[in-house]
């Protein structure tokens, strides 16, 4: 077989394989159960909770972990707002980079804080080094906030009738430094041995065998280039990413960064089955995702190879594949995989230029963030996919004629709202978004000309890529897009914040409700959950879903895109 | 909320010097045992720093391999693709055009021999690699621009092929400038 596609599956079964013993563990870490790592741990833990002032045993109702989540999220934009727009002064800039402009630090501080990471700026020009710490500071804890409250959820389907779910700060804290912290450090170790850059140091320069002289960026960048592959943040040290040779150096560390991609959000669901006590609902649940996964992997993989028949017809060779915006260590099958693991999970970080795909791979990374809920962001991606299971048993409960029920839990008019409310307002702020851009373009393409890196349907595309990656908190771009504009700081910069909290408001509400209901016993009578049938089911509701909203818009852009270079 | 302010800035402190802190000085410390140190590994001749391991440069002299095209002309401190999309008008014409200025370089080559990472710009613009296709192409012009046997450049091209991981994952490559490196130590 060829060896291109190999490499992918030996990447797609490591993650399985190291991803089924981590969901145990984070099951465990969720529960407070004994762990190999306690011994570390839970002394850093007790000086984490003694400086901080808080009572991690103090139980709290679905309402205190939301205010307590939010408040929290309100501090770190704050700081991050002064980080930014105060850099030129601050120390740990020797570049001597300049401070943010007020629209872009908005944009850039709302996209870390909220896990999203879309870069409208370029890491070796736009950032002092404090800068990218304090940045790399929101990747662990905006990561282990979205873990956090997945562990809320997860607590409120387990309980029988009762509104204590936990403490927010403990299941934070546990996160940050039990899953995230550790993890993190096999990874930027094994990045520094192969040869990202971690130093303080300014600018290195050289003259190359021609006689250029080359000034070369660096910095602290492999602690940094892990924990934005484990958290699902996916915003890199340098400008272009993971396809920057130096952040992403060889196809070993490939393979190990476009794993740490896929490897908690796909832990999470295991994680579930652990707390749960249904492992038969986990690997329902993993089938359903794997499924979705598989059939956006095979699509971009089979056109990235297949090359772009506009060079084919200039008569030369495509051995590789479409190699626009591609390294060549890395091929076009290992970047279609990067593609479609990054923009179903939310991570989005590239290691090839998404803009340049051909059209209906790029169609696959769209429908990856359209979808959102394919293993999805960490923990976050586990409450997108809560919402599609609560309609799909509703519309099953209607379908067969019975109350509606989920593991034991009545479910009524109210979380159906809420559900309801939740799963359109992802297509709501992504079509309109790309109406209002496409309107004020078509309306006045002078006066936007600086938007717009393509022209035609892929001109589009672009827009639609950048308000859909901001929606799915993804952050990759069809990175042409002329996005640092107060137009665009401004629109995404709302839409990533709203994209963000309203899906974690909603999901913790409804298991918040559905968790003080009275338990009803399974009987012959109830919908079983945790068979293939559901899962086919849960499947459609998605498909539907999806396909639905969105197909108008991919029409116009992708698919018009595809049939007009046949 | 007054409380959850309170705690949120004291743990936000905390997670400042732990995250911050303690993280980035435990894997700055062990950079100093990996290869560079953490600062980045250069590739030297005679004492002379001519280039980084990993990193790609410019090379558009006729007696040397040349690398693939990049959309920021190998500027390591502002990388970058062209991010353009694969119906591009202007794009295209500027594949053509790279097409072209090869048969004229190559003038011994077939167009359908031409691989398309040579006439393509990568990711980040610093691609150190090409395909062994793209280095076997240039073999004629650089054997008769040098004037050293066909054969002996072919050898030179077939052992610097890199085999995929452990000779089954990934792709095969060329590093451009180690390549050319062992090229002028060529007589």
């Amino acid at each position: 077989m060829n060896t291109e596609i190999l490499g992918v599956l030996l990447m797609y079964l490591l993650t399985v394989a190291l991803a089924i013993p981590l969901g145990r563990y984070v099951g465990k870490v969720f529960e407070g159960d004994k762990t190999w790592l306690d011994r570390l741990f839970n002394p850093i833990d007790r000086v984490f909770f003694k400086l901080s002032g808080i009572d991690a045993k103090k139980e709290m109702n679905w309402k205190q972990h939301l205010v307590a989540l939010l408040t929290i999220n309100l501090v770190w934009f704050l700081l991050s707002m002064f980080v930014l727009m105060n850099m030129s002064w601050l120390p740990l800039n020797p570049d001597a980079n300049p401070s943010m402009s007020a629209d872009l630090a908005f944009n850039t501080s709302v996209s870390f804080v909220s896990n999203t990471n879309l870069q409208h700026y370029s890491g070796e020009t736009g950032l002092s080094y404090l800068g990218q710490m304090i940045l790399m500071l929101w990747q662990f804890i905006s990561a282990a906030t979205g873990i956090a409250i997945c562990a809320v959820v997860f607590r409120a389907m387990k309980e029988r009738t009762t509104d204590k779910l936990g403490n927010f700060y403990n299941f934070l804290v546990r996160s940050a430094t039990r899953i995230l912290f550790p993890l993190s450090i096999v990874v930027a170790l094994i990045l520094v041995f192969n040869g990202t850059p971690m130093n303080y140091e300014g600018k290195a320069q050289y003259v190359s065998m021609q006689g250029d002289t080359v000034h070369v960026s660096r910095g602290p960048a492999a602690a940094m280039v892990a924990i934005k592959q484990l958290g699902t943040n996916g915003g890199g040290y340098f400008g272009p990413n993971s396809a920057h040779p130096l952040e992403n150096p060889n196809y070993f560390t490939n393979i190990v960064e476009n794993l740490s991609i896929m490897l908690i959000p796909i832990a999470m669901v295991f994680a579930l089955g652990y707390v749960l006590k249904r492992k038969k609902f986990a690997w329902m649940i993993f089938g359903v995702m794997t499924l979705g996964f598989l059939l956006l992997l095979f699509n971009a993989i089979y056109f990235e190879m297949q090359g772009n028949p506009a060079i084919a017809k200039m008569g030369i060779s495509q051995p590789l594949g479409s190699m626009e915006g591609k390294e060549v260590r890395f091929g076009p099958a290992a970047s279609a995989a990067w593609g479609v693991s990054t923009t179903v999970t939310s991570n989005g970080s590239v290691n090839s230029m998404h803009d340049s795909f051909t059209p209906l791979a790029g169609m696959s990374a769209l429908l990856g963030m359209m979808i959102n809920s394919f293993y999805g962001g960490v923990g976050v991606g586990f409450l997108n996919f809560y919402i599609f299971i609560i309609i799909a048993v509703f519309i099953s409960g209607l379908m067969v004629g019975r109350t509606p029920e989920f593991l034991g839990k009545k479910i009524e008019a109210k979380e159906m709202k809420i559900a309801s409310i939740i799963a359109l307002l992802h297509p709501l702020l992504i079509l309109a978004g790309t109406a209002i851009s496409s309107y004020l373009y078509a309306h006045d393409p002078t006066a936007y000309a600086g938007w717009l890196n393509n022209p035609g349907n892929h001109g589009f595309s672009e827009m639609l890529y950048e308000f859909t990656s901001s929606s799915a908190n993804n952050g990759s771009g069809f990175e042409g897009l002329g996005d640092n504009t107060p137009f665009w700081n401004i629109a995404c910069g709302v839409v990533m914040l709203l994209a963000r909290f309203l899906p974690i408001i909603g999901p913790v509400a409804i298991a918040g409700i559905l968790a003080k209901k009275k338990y009803i016993p399974e009987s012959a009578g109830t919908l079983k959950t945790d068979t293939g049938t559901f899962g086919i089911m849960v499947f459609a509701v998605i498909f539907i879903l999806a396909a639905l909203s969105f197909f108008p818009a991919l029409t116009l852009g992708p698919i018009a895109e595809y049939f007009g270079l046949k | 909320m007054k409380q959850n302010m309170l705690t949120a800035i004291r743990l936000t402190i905390v997670c400042i010097v732990f995250f911050i802190g303690i993280y980035s000085l435990l894997i700055l410390g062990a950079a100093q045992f990996a290869p560079g140190k953490g600062k980045g590994e250069t590739v030297t001749i005679n004492n002379r720093v001519v280039g980084w391991k990993l990193l790609g440069q410019k090379f558009t002299d006729d007696k040397y391999f040349q690398s693939r095209p990049s959309a920021v002309d190998y500027n390591a401190a502002g990388a970058g693709g062209s991010n353009k999309g694969p119906s591009n008008p202007d794009y295209l014409k500027q594949v053509q055009e790279r097409i072209d200025s090869f048969l004229v370089h190559n003038p011994a080559v077939k167009k359908a021999d031409i691989p398309s990472d040579l006439v393509t710009a990568s990711g980040a613009g610093l691609d150190p690699d090409i395909s062994p296709e793209g280095a076997k192409v240039q073999v004629s012009r650089i054997a008769a621009v040098r004037k050293i046997p066909v054969e002996k450049i072919n050898a030179l091209v077939e052992k610097s092929i890199e085999a995929p991981l452990a000779g089954l994952f990934g792709t095969k490559k060329v590093n451009v400038l180690q390549l050319n490196i062992e090229l002028d130590k060529l007589k």
